[in-house]
């Protein structure tokens, strides 16, 4: 890699709080880094658990959800149901070995185009300082592991079907 | 080539935005990388995409290209989505495969390097360029709206918003929590600049609502729950009891005269407690509605609220046959229908004993400035008369502005109406009392019509004007002439000197700040505030009366301080969006809701989560069924059904899915 290491976060912003509040940070030229990248939700509620471990695997050192504050959800409590399996995510994300601080959920409301320029801020720098998550190249070395062995298997199953031949010279 | 791709012929578009995209990124590059990803056939960079040529562009290629999706890369989608969607409907293609990628407020406004955002933009380009080749051909759902509106707050907005729908033919509700509605206006002395006296010109419109036939009015109630979607709210009101039966009451007052105390005793909130008036009592001699209404808090007949029966009931008998006065009147509730909501809640003033160097409460000589428009009114406590709390004519009178404004310590914004009503209380003292009057000011604004001429009136009359910030009111005098004073100190920031200045009575100018309620009230009709906690719009410029919430519009103080004509002006604006929509009969309805695919296992997780109850199950299928007119497109079921068996048209995992590869896909 030719480029320094720069950190890239996927993050899932509600349409109602959030997402307007980034709007309202750019609106008020708030400066801040440009390590992440905003997928538009209607709510919170909406993130899959899947969308974060797609994110993951898909090369995402980080993947940030912002919804609206408890009690001011547009959908009355999909931030909840967010919470929920937010909480229920973090422990799984433990047990595959991915530190929890690389998911963050935040609630944000609509005014609040500051924070979000602190929290991308300091999920930037969390995330500069835990280094690339790299679960592609994980996957590669797993899928080269798993390659080396299936090749050393059918090396030796023809080994045993077949006679060997002998090169004439 | 990808399957995905097949048949797909996306035409990108990037917006230059003027500088406002094209200073940070590299449009070009952006369109340049964007024509050889996967589907696109042609990719473009142009100036102003939004402008009419811009959209006659892309209406031009569809035809000519048979482009079949199309991306927009250039502002928030919040802002132009539905322009962007209309062009591409009206060159005949399915709205829906339109997708927008936000690289102004998201990009370019809030980054500094030029690289790094250009990078940005390809990832988000990308990610949209995958997604919209998912998109499917969608209907605009049309669901029928209910005509009547519900006007929320019955101070000058809301009375005009009412009376502009209901003179339209609308059916208005008009809901508000005083026991009079006319607001913090009813209680004004005159109008700047022009010096009208305010009752005069409100109260025409007062009994044109109490007397209009499309008006329902309910004042001493507040709404206490709203449910349901635009165009179809239920919303519940709870109706305070006033003791006194409205249909009955003919505004006689007979009863006020026969109270067994035969003088007021307690405070009156109408004259900011400088009045008094008697347990039952009619606000001011205006209100609207005519009806009286008794404080069971000091009237002898309760004790806690409950009736017991110790006082001799004079009132009940002057009544005499009419009948009105109820001490068994409970709170009650009553839910209506409808389509549309106007919040004109308006505002408080500021709370001056937060700021305890001006000695307001110390100091008895020191007003407030809603105080001093009562003292001065022909029908305030002292009839006009300018007499003080000690019972001096002040011979000098100091006005204090911004008292709760541009403070750090207190409230950062500028109320914008304190320095026209301090010169508007200026000129009415100076008349009363022929005082010699001391602004202090910090800058004087007097932005508006008619508004700087009042200003250089106001020199020409000889009120004085001393630029500085006061620091403190004080008794403490240094030399004979400040004795029994209050001395006024303050940094003249022209002259560059510290000034004593001795007077008889203060003025404080206080702020405009939002209720204190206000964040229930914003929870309640499901709005957002700004970070001062005034009601947030939904376009600080060009949507300034609709908020997140369709069919919910705000109007007056309670969106953020401004002066009548301002609030009369957003009032007639809210009440013409309602009327858009009522017009139009229906409301169309973005088609992002859920539905139940064919492999939904019947595990029954998802029916808890719907807050609108919009999912059942039926027993003979065993499946989830929702109901596409209840659901609200959250998609909160969607990301929690563990088969995935649910999906959401805009939003669907697959497309979703697309765009995380999309804006991981660029390094």
């Amino acid at each position: 890699m030719t480029k320094e290491w720069s950190p890239r976060i996927v993050a899932f912003f509600c349409n109602w709080c959030t997402y307007t509040a980034a709007d309202l940070a750019g609106v008020s030229r708030l400066k801040y880094a440009a390590n992440v990248r905003v997928i538009r939700l209607m709510c919170s509620g909406r993130v899959d658990p899947q969308f974060i471990l797609d994110a993951l695997r898909r090369g995402a050192d980080g993947v940030l959800i912002g919804g609206c504050h408890p009690g001011d959800c547009h959908y009355v409590e999909g931030n909840y149901k967010m919470l929920r399996r937010f909480q229920l995510l973090q422990r799984m994300l433990r047990d595959l070995g991915i530190d929890e601080r690389r998911v963050r959920l935040e609630w944000i409301s609509a005014a609040e185009g500051e924070k979000v320029k602190t929290v991308i801020n300091d999920m930037t720098a969390q995330i500069k300082a835990l280094g690339p998550l790299a679960v592609p190249g994980q996957f590669a070395e797993w899928d080269a592991e798993v390659g080396a062995l299936a090749h050393e298997l059918r090396k030796a199953d023809t080994a045993d079907a077949t006679p060997t031949e002998v090169a004439h010279a | 080539m990808d399957p995905r791709f097949a048949d797909v012929r996306t035409g990108f578009y990037i917006c230059h935005c003027g500088h406002n995209i094209a200073s940070m990124v590299d449009c070009p590059a952006v369109a340049h990388y964007v024509a050889q990803l996967p589907g696109v056939t042609l990719s473009r960079d142009y100036k102003y995409m939004c402008s009419d040529p811009g959209q006659e562009l892309i209406q031009k290629d569809i035809k000519e290209h048979n482009l079949n999706r199309v991306v927009v890369a250039s502002c928030s989608p919040l802002l132009h989505e539905r322009t962007f969607r209309n062009a591409v409907a009206a060159a005949g293609l399915n709205p829906f495969f339109f997708h927008m990628v936000n690289v102004r407020e998201h990009d370019s406004w809030v980054h500094t390097d030029r690289a790094e955002a250009t990078a940005k933009a390809k990832a988000l380009a990308r990610a949209a360029i995958e997604r919209v080749a998912r998109h499917k051909a969608l209907e605009v759902k049309q669901v029928p709206i209910h005509p009547d509106v519900l006007v929320v707050g019955g101070g000058i907005a809301g009375i005009h918003a009412a009376l502009t729908l209901a003179n339209a033919g609308k059916k208005v509700y008009l809901v508000e929590r005083e026991p009079s509605i006319g607001g913090h206006m009813a209680k004004f002395d005159k109008t700047f600049p022009t010096l009208d006296c305010a009752a005069c010109i409100l109260t025409p419109k007062m009994s044109e609502v109490g007397a209009h036939e499309n008006i329902t009015l309910w004042s001493y109630s507040e709404v206490v729950k709203m449910d349901g979607y635009v165009g179809n709210y239920s919303v519940t009101i709870k109706r305070k009891p006033r003791y006194v039966n409205e249909d009955l009451c003919t505004g006689c007052q007979e009863c006020i005269a026969h109270c067994v105390y035969k003088e007021p005793k307690f405070a009156d909130e109408f004259n900011e407690g400088l009045g008094r008036r008697k347990p039952v009592y009619i606000p001011f001699p205006q209100a609207t509605p005519q009806v009286t209404l008794i404080d069971p808090e000091v009237c002898l007949n309760f004790k806690r609220g409950v009736v017991t029966g110790k006082c001799k009931q004079t009132c009940v008998e002057a009544c005499g046959e009419k009948q009105a006065i109820d001490f068994t009147q409970k709170e009650e509730l009553r839910e209506i229908k409808v389509g549309t909501i106007i919040v004109a809640t308006g505002f408080q003033t500021f709370d001056v004993r937060r700021t305890p160097q001006y000695g307001y409460g110390r100091y008895p000589n020191v007003y407030t400035a809603l105080e001093v428009e009562r003292l001065v009114n022909a029908s305030g406590p002292t009839a006009g008369d300018v007499v003080l709390r000690d019972g001096r004519r002040p011979k000098a009178i100091g006005i204090i502005h911004c008292v709760g404004s541009r403070d750090r310590k207190t409230n950062r914004w500028c109320s914008r109406v304190c320095c026209m009503y301090s010169m508007k209380l200026a000129h009415l003292l100076k008349e009363h009392t022929e005082a010699e009057i001391y602004n202090f000011y910090i800058d004087i604004r007097a932005p508006g019509k008619g508004y700087e001429e009042f200003y250089d009136k106001l020199l020409d009359e000889g009120v004085h004007f001393i630029r500085g910030r006061v620091g403190e009111v004080t008794d403490w005098a240094f030399i004979p002439e400040e004795e029994g004073k209050l001395i006024i100190r303050v940094e003249d920031t022209l002259a560059g000197v510290v000034r004593r200045v001795p007077v008889d009575m203060v003025v404080l100018a206080t702020g405009l700040e939002p209720h204190g309620d206000a964040q229930d009230v914003r929870r309640l009709f499901n709005m957002s505030c700004g970070s001062e906690g005034f009601f947030l719009e939904r376009h600080p410029k060009l949507a300034p009366v609709n908020t997140f919430t369709d069919g919910i519009f705000i109007a007056g103080c309670a969106q953020g301080p401004r002066d009548i004509p301002d609030t009369v002006a957003q009032a007639g604006a809210a009440a013409a969006e309602a009327l858009v929509l009522i017009d139009k009969g229906h409301i169309e309805q973005e088609p992002n809701t859920a539905h139940v695919l064919d492999d939904c296992c019947g595990c029954k997780s998802c029916l808890p989560l719907c807050p609108y109850t919009a999912i059942t199950f039926d027993e003979a299928t065993k499946k989830a069924v929702i109901n596409e007119a209840l659901c609200k497109g959250c998609g909160t079921c969607v990301g929690a059904c563990p088969s995935g068996s649910i999906t959401q048209n805009l939003f669907e995992d697959e497309e979703v899915f697309s765009e995380i590869e999309g804006v991981l896909a660029h390094d």
